[in-house]
């Protein structure tokens, strides 16, 4: 019996190591790991974070980037960057959306609602690609989800059990920042830039970021929340991405927590009546 | 179902009722008395498992479908409404796409119990054979399931598999314009598979009644694979097996929810949160990850239509298996060499699921062939020839004996009479 095992666990190791030795050719650079405050099983959104983000976002992405999905109204909902619902009125004044036909059958503009959905950019997909050299500039409402890289193996399977589940926000936090020089030999079309961390490395976006464009709101010191550098921006704007794809997170979270408590607990019980009914039958544990 | 009807309804409607539908009488009968074998394992817990996750699938599922619209331009944004606007919406889908992943968890580890005990040998055939009718509604719930969000995966995972039935010589183009509804995948084709993803279900309850029934007509097979001969090798399904089954249920939904409310992407496709567009295709289309072995198994072969023989020839070989299987011994647990063949089979799947997420290239399609040629060795020659061949170990003369150490496995018998010399002398 025991060498059965022997023999079975030697073939599964040699299965899996000379899987793992069909190394993996990578394209591009694998994104670092940056530290969220939303990872893990207590995660949760950092409000002040999620604001500077939406900041970033509002003044710079979304010229070009649309978020079709997200109403004003969320932005005031529990477990997001906490606005209050008079800013997000007073937010939502600021732009026009179409509404009709009214009466007379015609179409009119008027102040957006809290309940109106973020304004696009671009009238349509072909009008956002030709006023971005061809590529259009996706949405964002689920891009922090709509995005990763390869873990391969083994890393797959540890993901598992650390929950690490951020592969989309963590290279959208590199991509920002990671325009470089062409290396010699690679010719960037007109138009494009080289990023190390885009897939084929050639992309349609201009380096959204500079240092200093965007004005974080001062703390008490009077210095800005956060550093104004477009490491910063990128992390911030991450953030608030993933929550956009994900605005109930932290609800989500804290009922995984409640639920496996009380299965573990009910599965405890469970354990031992099941164990007492057992006693009784000779041979049983 | 068998078992004996001792149920003696107590209350005056109650007799009123059994003596005009007996119905009580039969639950009583099939899920309080019913007599199983006392040496059940932990195993054995999947079947009630997997009826649960029917019903997880079932509820949840008719819940999405009040909220869902089923059209090409509305679908992809009806499924983001469902995670933001509607009241737990976003648990309703977790729960139900992973959902999806337990119930195949669960069958997979249920037929390899079968495979292993020798569950699907007679006088269980028909009980097998449903029971791979099952897993092939199954597939096809899952596989038309996963089109509905119309992400990107969705889209070109339904061409990729649609497109395979076009290797069917003569009427295969025609059964892809039936299966698409016009002439590539579209509205008519998602509306389709979503009258089909929410009639299947019920299909498969269907047939898992009739499952119930031929294993209750010479019950549940057991570790040992002796059947069960006097009173002593049984006990009542309530309380012995409706608590144990509770338990393990408990363990199982602590899984379920890890992955469901945890890392509720972790088992779906980044580019599905991209909303279907045929202009674009992803860079690797994988099916989900518990199709993965059998599509390793169609990319193994070079031939598309010998590819597509191949891939479903793997799910239909599983029909003949208690023909192929020619040893008199049922239980693995009495079959030493039969047991280094069914661990590497078990391998052998794993490795094909791998193959069947990389790209079809190189060393990756040279370990698919190795393994498709296992895969089938396992059933055309392995079964047949070792059971004419190997030695089994001796059998306990019951299943009371097997737990109760009178003689028991071969090994233990083994090493107890070599012991008995030096401690009884
Ligand atoms: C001048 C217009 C413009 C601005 C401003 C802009 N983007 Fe983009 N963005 C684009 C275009 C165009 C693409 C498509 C690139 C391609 O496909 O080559 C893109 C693509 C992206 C992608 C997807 C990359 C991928 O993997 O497909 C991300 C993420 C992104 N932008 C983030 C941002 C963020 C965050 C900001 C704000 C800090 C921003 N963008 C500002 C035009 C813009
Ligand atoms: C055997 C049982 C079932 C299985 C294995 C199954 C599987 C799946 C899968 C894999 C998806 C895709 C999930 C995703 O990635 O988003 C899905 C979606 C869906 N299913 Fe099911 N399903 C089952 C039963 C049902 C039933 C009975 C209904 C109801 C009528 C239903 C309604 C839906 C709807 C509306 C969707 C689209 C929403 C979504 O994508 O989340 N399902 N199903």
């Amino acid at each position: 019996m025991k060498s059965i095992k022997t023999l079975i666990a030697v073939v599964a190791l040699a299965g899996l190591a000379s899987g793992a030795a069909f190394a993996q050719s990578h394209e591009r650079e694998i994104p670092p790991r940056v530290t969220w405050s939303f990872s893990g099983p207590f995660g949760t959104y950092d409000e002040t974070q999620l604001q500077r983000g939406f900041k970033v976002f509002h003044e710079v992405c979304s010229n070009c980037h649309s978020l079709n999905k997200i109403a004003f109204r969320t932005l005031a909902e529990h477990g997001g960057p906490g606005f209050s619902k008079e800013q997000v009125t007073a937010l939502a004044a600021t732009f026009k959306v179409k509404d009709g036909p009214n009466d007379a059958g015609e179409m009119f503009e008027r102040p957006a609602r809290p309940a109106d959905f973020w304004p696009a950019p671009f009238p349509n997909k072909q009008a956002a690609a030709a006023a971005n050299g061809g590529a259009a500039p996706p949405d964002f409402s689920v891009i922090a989800k709509a995005r990763t890289y390869e873990r391969g193996f083994p890393w797959f399977v540890f993901d598992i059990f650390t929950q690490y589940q951020e592969q989309g926000v963590d290279y959208i936090a590199s991509l920002l920042p990671g325009y470089e020089e062409a290396p010699a030999g690679v010719t960037v079309p007109d138009g494009k830039y080289y990023n190390k961390y885009f897939p084929g490395n050639i992309i349609a976006m201009p380096p959204p970021l500079q240092d200093g464009a965007v004005t974080y709101l001062k703390g008490a010191d009077g210095k800005p929340q956060a550093p104004e550098t477009v490491q910063q921006y990128a992390k911030d704007v991450s953030a608030f991405l993933m929550w956009a794809a994900e605005p109930h997170m932290e609800q989500r979270k804290e009922i995984a927590f409640r639920v496996l408590v009380f299965l573990l607990v009910f599965a405890g019980l469970l354990y031992f009546t099941k164990k007492k009914i057992w006693a009784n039958v000779e041979g049983h544990a | 179902m068998s078992g004996h009807s001792t149920y003696e309804p107590k209350s005056a409607v109650g007799k009123w009722f059994e003596s005009r539908l007996p119905i009580m009488g039969l639950i009583h009968s099939s899920f309080v008395v019913f007599p199983n074998p006392r040496n059940l394992n932990y195993f054995w817990t999947f079947g009630g498992i997997l009826a649960f996750m029917l019903v997880a699938q079932i509820i949840t599922g008719v819940v999405l479908a009040m909220h869902y619209t089923a059209h090409a331009d509305m679908a992809f944004n009806s499924v983001e409404l469902i995670m933001r606007d509607v009241n737990y919406g976003w648990m309703l889908r977790y729960l139900h796409a992973n959902g999806a992943s337990m119930f195949f968890i669960a069958v997979y580890v249920h037929i390899f119990r079968g495979l292993y005990y020798g569950s699907y040998k007679a006088p269980r055939e028909v009980l097998w054979i449903l029971g791979v009718i099952i897993f092939l509604l199954m597939m096809a719930t899952a596989f038309m399931g996963y089109v509905l969000p119309w992400g990107q995966m969705s889209f070109w995972g339904a061409t990729v598999i649609t497109n395979l039935f076009s290797a069917i010589p003569g009427v295969g183009e025609v059964i892809v314009s039936y299966l698409w509804g016009g002439y590539s995948v579209s509205n008519p084709t998602l509306n389709r598979f979503f009258s089909l993803h929410y009639l299947l279900p019920f299909m498969i309850a269907g047939v898992v009644v009739l499952h119930i029934w031929a294993l209750h007509v010479p019950g549940s097979n057991n570790p040992s694979g002796i059947e069960k001969k006097t009173d002593k090798d049984v006990l009542p399904f309530h309380p012995y097996f409706t608590v144990k089954d509770a338990f393990a249920l408990c363990c199982f939904l602590m899984v379920y929810v890890w992955f469901a409310f945890y890392i509720p992407n972790f088992l779906g496709h980044a580019d599905n949160y991209i909303e279907a567009n045929a202009a674009v295709t992803p860079s690797h289309i994988v099916p989900e990850w518990y199709f993965l072995p059998f599509y390793a198994i169609l990319r193994a072969i070079p031939d598309k239509l010998l590819g597509v023989l191949a891939m479903f020839g793997s799910i239909a070989i599983m029909v003949v298996v208690p023909w192929l299987d020619t040893s008199k011994v049922r239980s693995g647990s009495y079959r030493p060499v039969f047991q280094i063949f069914f661990w590497l089979f078990a391998i052998n799947a794993v490795i094909l699921g791998w193959l069947g997420s990389k790209p079809p290239e190189g060393m990756y399609v040279v370990a698919s062939r190795i393994c498709t040629v296992y895969y089938f060795a396992y059933y055309i020659l392995v079964l047949p020839l070792l059971g004419l061949f190997e030695t089994p170990k001796s059998l306990p003369a019951s299943i009371a004996d097997s737990v109760l150490g009178k003689g028991g496995s071969g090994s233990a018998m083994a090493s107890g009479a070599a012991s008995s010399p030096s401690t009884k002398g």
